[in-house]
């Protein structure tokens, strides 16, 4: 689905990691490790064609990145550091703007069962500025129940900030996903109980 | 392609209302920097009348220009930006939805306005309709070539006043023909060379604007 | 691991291209303009003594001006190459973001300063010729305010291009903004021309050069190509030193200071 070769990621002046080559098929789930600051963030943004890599390329479904952008992005879901929302509208609000931006057809039933079912049934008319951080974080994830279409899930510390019911639940959701064909690329300093475990790509463990 | 420009324009048009006191600021200072000006060239109607034109356009054009660092920069900071960029619909139509709620919130005030501080100026009355064109055709000009120059000074240290270097310049030709339109009426030369000009650039602003800020939104979030 | 030294990536061991296009590179393109700058600089030298004699001492006195009009052998040759610097600029950008290539992007970084140079001395001198001429040292003449905006749209990339800090990021943005001033250049020249002539009527202007002595021309011209030398000079030089900044942390530039160290 996803095939990375000899990429290279330059931050500043410094040199993430370089030769780094590796393919993501459906069904997978990977999980990228390592400490912090060896470039997981970066590549993450990298590869969901945010930034341009220094050296290398990546192919989805066989095809440069640059030159598959439109059906690249039709099939990716990628949640960042930050969750998109802003302050002064509402978690429902915010969650059908960010689908309509991403050109998803979203119903506004549909939203708000995918924000009950993420736990913020109470939440749904409050400002997002009151909210907690693990809430705010849910407000994210709750694209993932109206995702289903796109294959391939980029997701950048997902269980930051969020209870352990919310972790088992969010982990079973992402093993339902690959379960269905999907792929999932994810982050995390966390254990989560994956139905299956995930395939490691430890960037810490490359000498660059 | 249309759903994503509506969604965006609703959005930040409601933003705008939930936080209308910011928009109240644009049009109050349009209205102290325009009524600055008789106390430092004196209050003689004369006088006053010949400068009219160029003061009100060149208080619009400070006014446009001074909440256009913050175009972005909450997209930017809470990473909304970062989405809009994955979108799989294209680029400029979302740029698009955002410089059309912008002008709308803060372009579309000062034209309402522009007529009747021009009074204060004693303008002639029949001049105010082609203050009113020309600024409704100049204004969205500023607002997109502006979304430019927000774009490419998006989190960078001293952006706001980088910003006015760089967009400044650009204004000349608008700030020309906007101005020039009213005082070729008042002149008796009449008005429409000045317009069709300020509409062929508010057109080819339109046709160009939009991709190149979306070129530096991609720049920026890199 | 940020002290490892890295390969360049324009240029991969094992991938030797052959065509001129190799020059493209910043390592190779170092040496080069290290060679070619002295020459450009002497060119430009000899020139400007010889352009200034004929300027000042063989050209004949002006009927009209007397004296003074010798500044346009400063002035004119100064303005054209304001202009022609940020179309060459414009052009490097629009390379650099096409064909992605870095040196593209250095190179009108290394314009920009001498551009803004020669902007402001046209200005100046403009002035100063304004003075006897007009009795003002300045007059809103479509050409002198054109300049004038000019200057703040050299100020404005320079100013772009060093407040960010990431190189890459910079070098597209001042990219963006060099094309989008010279799509506006040509609409701000017709706009101010258009604004001048409402204003002012037909006032004083520069063109009104009745018939120029072939040696004032010869003197123009010889000015004109050494300002030319001497802004490739320039440029080469300071793009030397802009590949060194940014590649400061590979092998070969490492290998160069040694050497040039070396050499002290």
């Amino acid at each position: 689905m996803l095939a990375v070769s000899e990429l290279a990621c330059l931050k500043g002046d410094r040199l993430l990691f370089r030769g780094l080559s590796f393919s993501l098929e459906p069904g997978e789930l990977l999980r990228v490790a390592g400490p912090n600051g060896v470039g997981k963030t970066s590549l993450l943004r990298l590869l969901a064609g945010l930034t341009q890599p220094e050296a290398g390329e990546v192919r989805w479904h066989g095809t440069p990145l640059a030159r598959a952008r439109e059906d690249f992005h039709r099939g990716l879901l990628y949640l960042g550091h930050a969750a998109a929302l802003n302050d002064l509208l509402t978690p429902l609000e915010n969650l059908r703007f960010a689908c309509a931006a991403a050109g998803d057809e979203a119903e506004e039933t549909a939203c708000v069962r995918a924000l009950e079912r993420i736990g913020l049934a109470a939440q749904l008319d409050l400002p997002a500025r009151v909210l907690s951080q693990g809430q705010r974080r849910r407000v994210g994830l709750a694209r993932l129940f109206l995702s289903a279409a796109r294959p391939l899930w980029i997701l950048d510390e997902p269980f930051t900030a969020l209870d352990v019911n919310a972790v088992a639940d969010l982990a079973a959701t992402l093993s339902a996903h690959c379960e269905a064909g999907g792929a999932v690329m994810l982050t995390t300093h966390q254990e989560a109980p994956f139905a299956r475990a995930p395939r490691v790509l430890d960037l810490g463990g490359r000498a660059c | 392609m249309l759903t994503v420009f509506l969604a965006v324009l609703r959005r930040d048009l409601l933003l705008s209302w939930r936080g209308r006191a910011d928009l109240l600021v644009t049009l109050a200072f349009f209205v102290i920097v325009v009524c600055l000006f008789p106390f430092g060239v004196g209050a003689e109607t004369n006088q006053l009348r010949a400068i009219a034109p160029g003061v009100l356009w060149v208080a619009a054009l400070l006014a446009s220009l001074l909440s256009l660092h913050r175009l972005f920069a909450q997209d930017h900071a809470d990473g909304t930006l970062e989405q809009l960029l994955l979108s799989s619909e294209p680029a400029v139509s979302w740029v698009a939805g955002k410089v059309v709620a912008y002008w709308l919130t803060t372009g579309l005030p000062l034209v309402v306005a522009a007529p009747g501080l021009a009074l204060l100026f004693d303008v002639e009355q029949g001049a105010l309709p082609v203050l009113t064109f020309s600024l409704a055709l100049g204004t969205p000009i500023l607002a997109l070539l502006g979304a430019v120059g927000a774009a490419l000074t998006l989190g960078v240290r001293g952006g706001g006043m980088l910003l006015a270097l760089l967009i400044l310049p650009l204004y000349v030709p608008v700030l020309i023909f906007g101005a020039g339109a009213v005082e070729a009426w008042l002149g008796g030369t009449g008005a429409t060379a000045h317009l069709l000009l300020l509409g062929g650039g508010l057109a080819g602003a339109l046709a160009l604007a939009p991709w190149a800020c979306a070129a530096a939104l991609r720049i920026a979030m890199e | 691991m940020t002290n490892e030294r890295m390969t360049n990536p324009d240029n991969p061991p094992g991938r030797s291209p052959t065509s001129w296009l190799r020059f493209a590179a910043p390592q190779q393109f170092y040496p080069l303009a290290g060679r070619l700058a002295p020459w450009f600089a002497c060119t430009a030298a000899v020139l400007t003594v010889v352009g200034l004699y004929i300027g000042f001492f063989v050209a004949p006195t002006d009927f009209q001006q007397g004296e003074v009009y010798r500044v346009i052998f400063i002035h004119v040759p100064a303005a054209w190459m304001s202009m022609f610097i940020y179309l060459v600029m414009a052009f490097w950008a629009a390379v650099g973001l096409v064909m992605n290539t870095r040196l593209s992007f250095i190179m009108s970084q290394a314009l920009a300063p001498t551009g803004a140079m020669f902007c402001f001395v046209a200005l100046w001198t403009g002035a100063l010729w304004g003075k006897p001429t007009w009795g003002t040292y300045w007059v809103w003449d479509a050409r002198l305010t054109s300049q004038l905006l000019l200057l703040f749209l050299y100020f404005g990339f320079i100013a772009l291009t060093r407040a960010i800090e990431d190189p890459r990021r910079a070098d597209r943005a001042g990219a963006i903004i060099a094309l989008v001033g010279a799509v506006n250049v040509p609409i701000i020249y017709f706009s101010v021309q258009w604004w001048n002539t409402l204003h002012q009527g037909a006032s004083v202007s520069l063109t009104k050069a009745p018939s120029m002595a072939s040696t004032m021309l010869a003197g123009m011209l010889l000015m004109s190509i050494a300002a030319w030398m001497y802004s490739i000079a320039v440029a080469l030089w300071r793009v030397r030193a802009l590949i060194l900044e940014r590649e400061r942390h590979t092998e070969w530039v490492g290998e160069v200071l040694e050497a040039e160290g070396r050499a002290r």
